[in-house]
Formats: C-alpha cells, sequence, structure tokens
C-alpha cells in the first residue's frame, strides 16, 4: 500500500515534472534567416524565428539565458534572449562571423572571422573588442578548453590548428592536420582535443599538455564512396564514453570509443549531416542535416536514429537549451 | 575602374599588416614561381554584349598567392609570383627563358597547346609547368610532358560531365551543331566520343555554316536549321562563343540547348557556393573585382597546388614539388566538395566538373551511380588505359 502510494506521487511529480525540464532545441537555418525551435518533449517544430542574414554558429550563454547567432552576410553575432526569443542586442563581431566559443567566464567570446582570416575576441558585457588575433586562411572551427586555457581556432585552407592562449591572446603553436579542418572539440577534463579534417577525412586527437597529434581516425562506411565520407561536428558524451561524428555527405554519424578510439558504428541521418548536440541527460542527440533539410534525433542509451524532424532551408547549428 | 582599386589598396595595407605581425626569422623560405600569359585574339564574334575579363588566369593565381603566404607566415614560407603577359608565341618563349634563367622553376602557364610543346621541351628536367589554359585532349593522350602538369580541365573531361548528364537524365537522342574552328572541332569530337562512352545517340550531326548577323535571323534561320530529326537535347559547340548564343529558343522542337552556351561544364564559374566555394568566390571578387571563371580557378589550384607540396614535402626545389604532386599523398581542397589529386599518368588534375547555367549550378559530376574501380572522378576524361601516357615513370 504504502509502496504503491509512493509510486503514485512519484509519477505524478515526473508528469508535474516535465513542462518544468523540458527542453527546446533551436536550430539555424542558413538559407531562409531563421532558427526553427524543437520542443523536445513533443519532438515538433513549435516556432519559427526571423534572425540576420545567413545563420550559421550559435552557441548558449554559461547561465543558459541567452543565445549567440552568428549572422554571417550581416557582419554581426545576434544577441537571443531565449525568454521571449527576441534578438535584444548585437556585438561587433568582424566580417563574415561563422563559428565562435564562449569562454568559461562568460564574457570572452572568441569569433572566427572566415573572410578576414582573423579571430577576433569581444567581451559580450562591455561589447568591446579585446583582440584581433590573425591566423590562416578562412579560420572556421573555434573552441575554448573548459578549463578556459586555450583557444583553439581551425583555418580551413591553411589546414591548421592555431591555439590561442586566452591570457595574451597571442598564438603559441600551430598544428599541421588534414585538408579543411572544421570544428574542435575538447573533453570534458581539457587533456584531448579533438579535430576534424572534412577533406582529409580524418579526425586528429590532439594530447592538450604537450600539444601534440597522439591519434588519427579513419572512416570507412560500406558502400559510400571514401571522399563522401567528410567529418564535421563532433559532440563528446561528458562521463567519456563516446565521441559522435557527423560525417557530411555520407550522411552517417561515426560512434566512437572516446577511450580507445575504436569506431563503434556508423549510423544512417539525414543528408550533408554538419553538426551534433546532446541534451541535458545526453539521452538524447541531435544532428542538422544541410541538404534535406532536417534534424535527425539518435537515442543515445539504443544508438539508434529514432525520428528526423523537418526545419528550414540548410539547417546548419543546433542547440539544446533548457525550455524558459 | 575606381570601385576596384580602393579594396585591393585595403588588401595591400592588410597584407602588410600582417607581415609586419608575423615573427621575423632567418631562415625564412622563399618560393618564387612564374606566371606566362599568351592567349591569341579570337577575332571577332556575333555575341559580343559581354566582353571577356584579360587578366582571367592570373588574378586566380594572385589570390593563390595571398592564400599561401597567409599560411607561410607561420610556416616561414614567402611566396611571390612573376608575371609575364605577352602578345606572340616568340614573346612567350622569350619570358619562358627568361624566367628559367633567373632561376624561376614553377611556372603557371595560360598560353596555346602549340606554345605549351615548345615550353615542355625547353622546360624538360629543369622545371615544372602547371597548364592553366590549354584544355586539348592531345596534350593528355599523346603528347604528355614530364615538365608538365594540368589543373584546367580537359575537352574530354568537360564533354564527359555534360554526357554523364544527359544520360541521367535519359535525354539520349542529341541534335549536335560544330562551328568552324579547330576548337570547335575539338570540342565536338570530345562530345562525340563521349556520347559513345555514355550511350547517347547523335541523330544530327551539322556543322555551323551560316555567316549572317543571327542577332537579326536567329529567330527565322535556327529553326529551319534544327528541323528534321527528333532529339531530346541540342547539343552546341562554340567554344569562342560566335553564334551558340542565339541557339536557346530558336530552335525548331522546344528541347534545351548545352554545350558551350546554355547549359555548359566548366572548370569553375561565379555560380558555384556550396563546400565553401562562397568564401574563395568573394575572396576572389574583393581582390579582382568580377566573378572568378575557369581560369582564374586554374591559376588558382596551381599555385595552390604548390604551396601545399612545398608544405608537406618540405621542399621548394621543381622536382620535389612535382614529386609531391605526383605522390598518392597529395590531397588539396579545392572547393569541390572531393579532395583534388593529380593523375599519375599524364599530370591532369582530378576534379568535380559543375554544370551551371548563367546564374546557377545545375548538376555537379561525376554523377552519383557511374561507377569506377579507382575513383569515380577517373570517370571524367581519358582514364589511364585510354592515354598513351605515363609521365610519373
Amino acid at each position: 500500500m504504502n509502496q504503491k502510494l509512493k509510486s503514485l506521487v512519484l509519477s505524478a511529480l515526473v508528469s508535474i515534472a516535465t513542462p518544468v525540464w523540458a527542453e527546446m532545441a533551436y536550430i539555424s537555418n542558413e538559407k531562409d534567416n531563421t532558427l526553427s525551435v524543437i520542443d523536445l518533449a513533443s519532438m515538433a517544430v513549435v516556432d519559427t524565428i526571423d534572425v540576420g542574414k545567413r545563420p550559421r554558429g550559435i552557441l548558449l550563454s554559461k547561465d543558459k539565458n541567452t543565445l549567440y547567432i552568428c549572422a554571417s552576410d550581416d557582419d554581426t553575432v545576434q544577441v537571443m534572449d531565449l525568454a521571449t526569443r527576441k534578438v535584444v542586442d548585437t556585438l561587433p563581431s568582424g566580417e563574415d562571423p561563422e563559428q565562435f566559443a564562449l569562454h568559461p567566464n562568460d564574457r570572452h567570446l572568441y569569433i572566427a572571422n572566415e573572410d578576414d582570416d582573423i579571430t577576433t575576441v569581444v567581451d559580450v558585457k562591455t561589447k568591446e573588442v579585446l583582440a584581433q588575433i590573425p591566423v590562416g586562411v578562412e579560420p572556421e572551427g573555434m573552441a575554448v578548453s573548459p578549463d578556459g586555457r586555450w583557444a583553439v581556432n581551425t583555418s580551413e585552407t591553411t589546414s591548421m590548428l592555431h591555439w590561442i592562449n586566452t591570457e595574451t591572446f597571442e598564438i603559441e603553436k600551430n598544428i599541421v592536420v588534414g585538408q579543411r579542418p572544421r570544428h574542435v572539440e575538447f573533453s570534458e577534463d581539457s587533456k584531448i582535443a579533438w579535430a576534424s579534417a572534412e577533406i582529409g577525412g580524418t579526425v586528429h586527437i590532439i594530447d592538450v599538455d604537450t600539444l601534440e597529434e597522439i591519434n588519427v581516425l579513419n572512416f570507412k562506411i560500406r558502400g559510400v564512396n571514401q571522399d563522401r565520407v567528410q567529418p564535421v561536428g563532433i559532440e563528446l558524451t561528458s562521463d567519456g564514453r563516446y565521441a559522435f561524428v557527423a560525417l557530411g555527405p555520407s550522411n552517417h554519424v561515426a560512434v566512437v570509443d572516446a577511450q580507445t578510439y575504436e569506431v563503434l558504428d556508423y549510423l544512417l541521418v539525414g543528408s550533408r549531416v554538419w553538426q551534433l548536440d546532446l541534451n541535458a541527460d545526453q539521452s538524447i542527440l541531435l544532428t542538422t542535416n544541410g541538404v534535406s533539410g532536417d534534424v535527425s534525433v539518435i537515442d543515445v542509451a539504443d544508438l539508434k536514429v529514432v525520428k528526423s524532424i523537418k526545419v528550414g532551408r540548410y539547417p546548419w547549428g543546433v542547440v539544446i537549451a533548457p525550455s524558459s | 575602374m575606381q570601385r576596384t582599386v580602393s579594396p585591393s589598396h585595403a588588401l595591400c595595407i592588410l597584407a602588410l599588416a600582417l607581415l609586419a605581425l608575423a615573427p621575423v626569422h632567418a631562415n625564412t623560405t622563399d618560393i618564387r614561381m612564374g606566371y606566362i600569359q599568351w592567349v591569341p585574339d579570337q577575332g571577332p564574334v556575333l555575341s559580343n554584349i559581354i566582353p571577356e575579363p584579360h587578366d582571367a588566369g592570373l588574378r586566380g593565381a594572385e589570390l593563390a598567392v595571398q592564400d599561401n603566404n597567409s599560411t607561410g607566415r607561420f610556416l616561414q614560407q614567402n611566396y611571390s609570383l612573376e608575371t609575364v603577359i605577352t602578345d606572340s608565341d616568340a614573346q612567350a618563349m622569350q619570358a619562358l627563358s627568361t624566367l628559367l634563367d633567373r632561376g624561376i622553376k614553377l611556372i603557371i602557364v595560360n598560353v596555346p597547346a602549340a606554345t605549351l610543346r615548345d615550353m615542355a621541351a625547353a622546360a624538360d628536367g629543369q622545371a615544372l609547368l602547371f597548364n592553366a589554359g590549354a584544355k586539348d585532349d592531345a596534350l593528355r593522350t599523346e603528347e604528355c610532358s614530364s615538365a608538365v602538369v594540368h589543373t584546367i580541365a580537359s575537352y574530354a573531361m568537360l564533354t564527359d560531365a555534360l554526357a554523364q548528364w544527359l544520360s541521367s537524365r535519359r535525354w539520349n537522342e542529341i541534335f549536335l551543331i560544330t562551328g568552324p574552328t579547330a576548337e570547335d572541332r575539338q570540342w565536338a569530337n570530345g562530345f562525340r566520343r563521349a556520347s559513345k562512352r555514355f550511350n547517347l545517340d547523335i541523330v544530327a550531326d551539322k556543322p555551323w555554316t551560316f555567316d549572317a548577323d543571327l542577332r537579326r535571323t536567329a529567330s527565322r534561320e535556327l529553326p529551319l536549321f534544327t528541323q528534321g530529326a527528333a532529339y531530346d537535347a541540342v547539343v552546341v559547340a562554340d567554344v569562342r562563343g560566335d553564334f551558340g548564343e542565339y541557339v536557346p529558343y530558336n530552335t525548331w522542337l522546344p528541347r534545351p540547348v548545352i554545350g558551350t552556351q546554355g547549359l555548359t561544364p566548366v572548370t569553375w564559374h561565379r555560380v558555384v557556393e556550396a563546400w565553401g566555394a562562397a568564401q574563395l568566390q568573394s575572396r576572389f571578387r574583393d581582390l579582382a573585382g568580377r566573378g572568378m571563371n575557369d581560369l582564374d580557378y586554374a591559376g588558382w589550384v596551381a599555385v595552390r597546388s604548390i604551396g601545399e607540396a612545398v608544405t608537406r614535402a618540405g621542399s621548394p626545389a621543381a622536382a620535389d614539388v612535382r614529386r609531391y604532386i605526383l605522390s598518392e599523398q597529395f590531397q588539396l581542397d579545392g572547393f569541390k566538395g572531393r579532395k583534388l589529386s593529380y593523375r599519375t599518368w599524364n599530370g591532369q588534375l582530378r576534379q568535380p566538373v559543375p554544370l551551371v547555367h548563367p546564374r546557377a549550378l545545375v548538376a555537379q559530376t561525376p554523377i552519383e551511380g557511374f561507377l569506377h574501380p579507382a575513383t569515380n572522378l577517373d570517370t571524367l576524361g581519358y582514364d589511364a588505359p585510354e592515354s598513351r601516357c605515363e609521365i610519373s615513370q
């Protein structure tokens, strides 16, 4: 009796709790100048928001109340208040901002300016440009290590990872990797960095203490031309178990053992998969599929694709935030 | 003109600023390259409304020098380009010997096939020439030189791309119109070969012999000219752009016009924007004040190939650059969605061929489904068994 009552109360709590814990996914649609908002509870698009021209990289503030949007063709970073879903401000970004990363201090935003071969650092509170750092041709990927020590920029045509000291804003090391490096992701403990090379078809594993490459991953999918296997976005689970690598026009996401670097599986998603994001409890992974214009939903426990959701044209970035 | 000047000034200032920022190292490697252009006058053409740029090719090479130097400042490399624009075959040959005498052994050439043959003989054994202009198939099948690699797509690659697409659309019955010049005949021969490879049927094969001004009479002459057979598409071989622009919408049957006009296969075009190409296009527009065409791309990809080879092989010597470029290790991101490499038998750059109309990309070839044991990029142009060349030996 007592037990039954407990479970009743529990289930009542859960059903009440659901809306409180609901999560929303924000998808930038590069060719539509909009964001699609997906409610993860219903797995449906619940809103479409007009934003600046050619929205690509998007990211969440550390307090999860604000979404930053690279409006590449407007040469600006837009600041959206997630409670009202309104653009409330813009930041100086340098020309053609594509991707960016926020320092753990929640203030220093590192922006890759693709047309200018520069990384711009902006203080999001004062809107002051703190530094403009010359990097290689077509800076693209940006990441800041969780411990805040390093900012890493990838330059696509130069094929380098530029390691920027976040105290001095100076480049301390350049590592040559495969052709067209796109994205960098740090492990939770800041010890390992993963870097994808889109045209090289490889993922490079960098030991952060020594700044040396310790492994190179290759991918082989049955029945898919090797040239179409093009790694782009990377997402790591915080328990250190999995790395998910979006493999572009091969239309697959690779599941990698993050300890042994062994490829465990390839999951079929939509066409030209670009970016990925995990939800808060890491049970769900979303992918943006640029050419098919949809988002694939991956169940992380089963490693299965469970749904695809139509969004706008050329969905690029994805961020999952608590519903506000 | 005013508008092209100020952005390039801005770029110069930026370049200087970057140089100043770069750490000074005593052991900087200088990579000196040359660019020789000799483009014969095409003669008067009927469709002269949109003139072709005179600096096509050169501006692409110049952009790649900037790109290489942006990378080079992290690697203590300094790239420079010596440019010679000439007005005759003799001047072009003289320019080559001057550059060679001055120790410049990596040279991009935008010259006709006949000049290129002489240049290859003169450069053999001491320099590497990048053919960024001549599309002639013979240079890739019978008259290969170990001193030459080709960055511009050949006629066979372009026409194979078109034929693959026609085949994938099942538009198999073709009305072919061939212009009077040697280039037109080469292009048409390429298409005839491609039609056999991809199982198309040329139901009419007519030479263009009219010399009237079609701007006034196209609507009267062309319906009659294209009457008589049942066809799915009209393919025009008019390389210099004389009469071809007047064929669309004037055919007897309501059919698409493709080939050198209408929908065209190209090495590059300003409408290509996928795979990061939008960035290359906007960099080029900032530099040159116009859209980037196939010759510009051929010049760009040649200089970028040199940059990639010098960086990865660690030597700017022509022999080392050549060895690396023709090796399995070489790969280059050329904004076409695939890694680019060079065919070891004839030095041709393997590359996708976009099919475009003047305002949009229609398809990117090779079309999925056309298979090849090594890489489906080799379904375009002369494959190893079809070419008598073996330059990497």
